[in-house]
């Protein structure tokens, strides 16, 4: 028993070593390691407090200069150094929501596509394929929205949305201006390509864990594929989708690449989605190396504490929506 | 009735064609961005991008300091970040499979595994790179460290957690200490799901760029110094991507190219190695 241990070379084994004491020293490792793994569960712990006091540290110059006034303030002028966050707020919840405007129902419909009608032998390479567009990195997505995608929505889509929108009046404010490809619109589609794997991988491992009885029974009836679907396994994985959902939206918030290329990095709020805006991501990656002085440093810091706070907050909800599930399931 | 019938089977077709319709949507992307990438990175490709240095704009050059600093930044994060994670996938799994701090653990471990990753970098530069006075490779790889430590806690944990208890058992009943028992037969079993994670990990950071921007930065010349200024491909991929230059933005898509590449390949092997593990 122990002297297997010890033929492995975990201990010395030597003429003069006790059994006893080799006993005591294979004791005192299992106390060490132990006490390592647990340390390292907590560094775990330490990062994340880390990060948020760190940050909190770091945006303090800025938070006492400008108070409360920095969240509502569309102010971002380095030269005064007068900086206010409610621009690049708005940008990173307009282009996150036009992201899951489109990847919801897209992701929820190539799940169902996978779950119920697909042919079994296509089901693999598929779901493989989808979620090979999450491995992609960010940055590649960026340098082709730059210079594919932004192009062809400027001479696709954009003038498209003007002519058919120009005329309606609350409508045309939204695609109002000249189409410069780039912009919030084309960040927002951008994320929808990109948090669609996302949607579509969770939807489909929560659609594929309905029990099959309640489908068959629904088909029993007489229940069309969609019926079922509708009727049946949606409100059963509701809290799962929801929770992809959120998932996916964390995603959306804090991306940064793909979006500092094409949202054209302007500091004001625009009722028109064809206008370049800017994000909190995109703000920091873009400036950060170049912004001179501490309040300045300090607010786009103080900015990097708004956007972990939120999605912070939409994180902790999706895994608390996904727990309960997997609880249900298991 | 018949008509009803009838209308409910229009709307299933409807429906089901839309899904399909989805689904061709959703490939027709990943076709897409790899035909664009494939036609403007082959074009660039030869011998001289991983030979050559970084140029100034309106020369010939490569991209060999980026491609050897990537690889040092990855290689020394994943050194950092791999037993850090290992270990506290353990934990989780071994030691204290119920306990409240691996729950704490685990949640707040799924938070940092999706949290952005630029606020990683604004906390490296925060904690290092302020005090330090200056950029730097280390400062990168920390970086890149903290977002490997999450990816390889899940995925130990998770395989872990699959190896059977009958298999602890029998080594406890042969006096083996726990320690031994969890490195001599959990980890082995466990071994193939274990170097996943470690791949996904590498797939996930050789591509990130945000917590580099302002940790490692860019360097234009060959650097070994890991305590000044390491390029890397993805930050060079943006500076030269948003610059006028042709050739600059030429040698952006190559170096994306090798990228994509790299990270594709990386992640259908991590997939390869789960599959014919569940297999046998």
């Amino acid at each position: 028993m122990v002297d297997l241990a010890l033929q492995g070379g975990a201990v010395r084994a030597s003429e003069a070593v006790s059994r006893s004491q080799a006993l005591a020293r294979l004791r005192i490792g299992d106390v060490a390691f132990r006490h390592l793994t647990r340390a390292a569960a907590v560094t775990v712990l330490l990062i994340l407090s880390g990060v948020i006091l760190s940050l909190i540290v770091g945006s303090l110059p800025a938070l006492r200069q400008f108070g409360f006034g920095f969240l509502v303030s569309e102010r971002w002028n380095p030269v005064t150094e007068n900086f206010g966050a409610i621009a690049p707020i708005y940008g990173t919840i307009v282009t996150s929501f036009i992201a899951m405007l489109i990847a919801v129902p897209v992701g929820l419909m190539i799940a169902m596509f996978l779950t119920e009608l697909c042919p079994q032998w296509l089901r693999r390479p598929i779901g493989t394929a989808i979620e090979l567009l999450a491995g992609i990195p960010s940055i590649i997505y960026g340098i082709w929205g730059l210079f594919v995608f932004a192009p062809f929505l400027q001479d696709t889509l954009q003038p498209f949305l003007i002519a058919v929108f120009g005329e309606i009046p609350v409508l045309s404010s939204l695609f109002a201006g000249p189409p410069y490809g780039i912009g919030t619109l084309t960040a927002g589609l951008i994320l929808a390509i990109m948090v669609l794997p996302f949607i579509t991988s969770i939807s489909r491992d929560v659609f594929d864990a309905v029990p099959p009885v309640l489908k068959e029974a629904a088909y029993g009836l007489g229940c069309t594929t969609w019926e079922v679907v509708r009727y049946v396994v949606l409100p059963y994985a509701r809290v799962g989708v929801i929770g992809g959902v959120m998932l996916g939206l964390g995603r959306a918030l804090g991306e940064t690449m793909a979006v500092t290329f094409v949202i054209g990095n302007a500091h004001k709020i625009s009722a028109s989605v064809l206008a370049p805006g800017t994000t909190i991501s995109a703000t920091i990656a873009n400036e950060f190396t170049e912004a001179v002085g501490d309040l300045y440093t300090s607010s786009l810091i103080a900015l990097g504490l708004i956007l972990f706070v939120i999605t912070f907050i939409v994180l902790a909800a999706a895994r608390y929506l996904l727990s309960r599930i997997n609880k249900r399931i298991g | 009735m018949a008509t009803l019938y009838a209308a409910r089977r229009r709307k299933n077709s409807a429906t089901m064609v839309l899904s399909l319709a989805a689904t061709a949507f959703g490939l027709g992307w990943l076709v897409l961005i790899l035909g664009v990438l494939l036609y403007e990175g082959f074009s660039g490709l030869s011998l001289a991008v991983f030979t050559e240095m970084t140029p100034p704009p309106g020369s010939t050059g490569g991209l060999l300091n980026a491609i050897m600093g990537s690889l040092v930044l990855t290689a020394l994060a994943v050194l950092i970040g791999t037993p850090i994670g290992i270990l506290a996938g353990t934990y989780m799994a071994e030691y204290g499979r119920h306990d409240r701090l691996t729950s704490v653990v685990r949640f707040i471990n799924d938070i940092l595994l999706s949290a952005p990753s630029i606020v990683i970098g604004l906390f490296i530069y925060e904690v290092m790179v302020y005090p330090m006075g200056h950029f730097s490779g280390w400062a990168g790889s920390v970086a890149l460290a903290v977002i490997v430590i999450p990816v390889v806690v899940r995925t130990t944990e998770d395989m872990l957690t699959l190896v059977p208890d009958t298999l602890r058992e029998a080594a406890a009943s042969i006096g083996l200490p726990r320690s031994l028992m969890i490195i001599r037969i959990a980890y082995r079993a466990a071994k193939a799901g274990m170097v996943t994670g470690v791949l996904l990990a590498v797939a996930r950071i050789s591509g990130e760029t945000a917590p580099l921007l302002f940790t490692a930065l860019n360097n234009q010349f060959w650097s070994s110094n890991l305590n000044a200024p390491v390029a890397s491909l993805p930050v060079v991929i943006f500076q030269f991507a948003l610059s006028p230059y042709k050739d600059w933005q030429a040698l952006a898509w190559t170096g994306a190219l090798i990228i994509t590449m790299a990270v594709l390949a990386l992640s259908i092997t991590a997939r390869a190695l789960t599959t014919t593990r569940k297999q046998s």
